[in-house]
């Protein structure tokens, strides 16, 4: 289980690159903290996430 | 007894009322107008003003921030604040942390004031074609003249945030552009130790109620409804921006003042 915005999700392992892409999100929008450590976006397609970890997922839309 | 009268100790008589103290209409005692007949206690900081009457350059900032209280005034003074972005959150932003008595902003705009700003700038027509970080300093100045401000007018990115930010207390990401919001907010919480306090949803007409703070990352608040972009059909109007403007601007002071809960 993986726990995503505070939601429990039976997921395999997967990098985070890939689950952001897989679940609607822009990628260039997003900010996002893995087991409370903010993760570069260099690092998205590097990152796997396993189980037991927690993500939190920001994304930002325009205006200002 | 003893009270202090416009930032000078004074002594003065037992029993004495507000309205002793000389020709004043307003009497400010711990953030809190009192009334002219109130009793004067040992110990009291009194800030005394006459309408109408320009006051010198020391009273002046006594006047400023009395209604603000002193614990309070004291522990602003001191802080910095890096606002990102000049446009509908920031330069509303600015004015706010500016009246609340922040000592020092530091802010940063790559733009020029246009006639489209002034639907949810806090820009005037004699701002028209000045640089937004001169247009905001000169503003701040009238607000409170005893405000440090230091101005960069220059496109920010992930290049050159971090060392600009390094110097505040706390980040404001007021920019308008999704992609450069989230580039921001990613720097600065990868490569610095500082809170940011970012905007994300606050256009159209909505209601104001579904704009609220969040702490969504360890040290990241976000202001807004998180939902509705600025698009064709759906623009950026004065009161909502200035709601989630608002947000931020407390969300600010409640963090230099310690209080970390949204």
């Amino acid at each position: 289980m993986i726990k995503v915005n505070g939601e429990l999700k039976n997921l395999d392992s997967i990098s985070l690159l890939d689950y952001l892409n897989n679940n609607g999100y822009n990628v260039k929008v997003v900010a996002v903290e893995l087991n409370g450590e903010i993760i570069k976006k260099s690092e998205y397609v590097n990152t796997c996430l396993h189980d037991g970890d927690s993500v939190e997922i920001v994304s930002f839309v325009g205006g200002g | 007894m003893q009270i202090i009268l416009n930032g000078k100790p004074i002594e003065i008589n037992d029993c004495l009322k507000a309205c002793d103290l000389g020709d004043y209409d307003i009497f400010v005692r711990n953030g809190y107008g009192i009334d002219s007949k109130s009793q004067l206690c040992d110990g009291d900081s009194i800030v005394a003003v006459k309408k109408g009457q320009m006051p010198n350059e020391d009273n002046l900032k006594q006047m400023l921030f009395a209604r603000n209280g002193q614990v309070f005034s004291k522990k602003l003074d001191k802080a910095c604040v890096c606002i990102c972005g000049l446009g509908g959150l920031g330069s509303n932003i600015a004015a706010m942390l500016a009246r609340a008595g922040v000592g020092k902003l530091i802010l940063v705009d790559f733009d020029i004031v246009d006639p489209t700003n002034l639907n949810r700038q806090n820009y005037f027509v004699q701002d028209i074609g000045f640089k937004k970080t001169f247009a905001t300093q000169r503003l701040l100045k009238q607000i409170n003249p005893f405000i440090k401000t230091v101005t960069y007018d220059m496109y920010l990115n992930s290049e050159n945030c971090v060392e600009i930010a390094n110097n505040a207390d706390v980040v404001v990401e007021a920019f308008d552009n999704p992609a450069c919001k989230a580039e921001l907010v990613n720097t600065i919480l990868a490569s610095t130790n500082k809170i940011v306090v970012a905007a994300s949803g606050m256009a159209g007409i909505g209601s104001g109620n579904i704009i609220k703070t969040s702490k969504v990352l360890n040290r990241l608040y976000l202001c807004g409804d998180s939902e509705t972009e600025t698009k064709e059909g759906v623009s950026l109007v004065s009161p909502r921006v200035n709601i989630c403007a608002g947000h931020q601007a407390n969300t600010v002071i409640r963090l230099l003042l310690g209080e970390t809960e949204c």
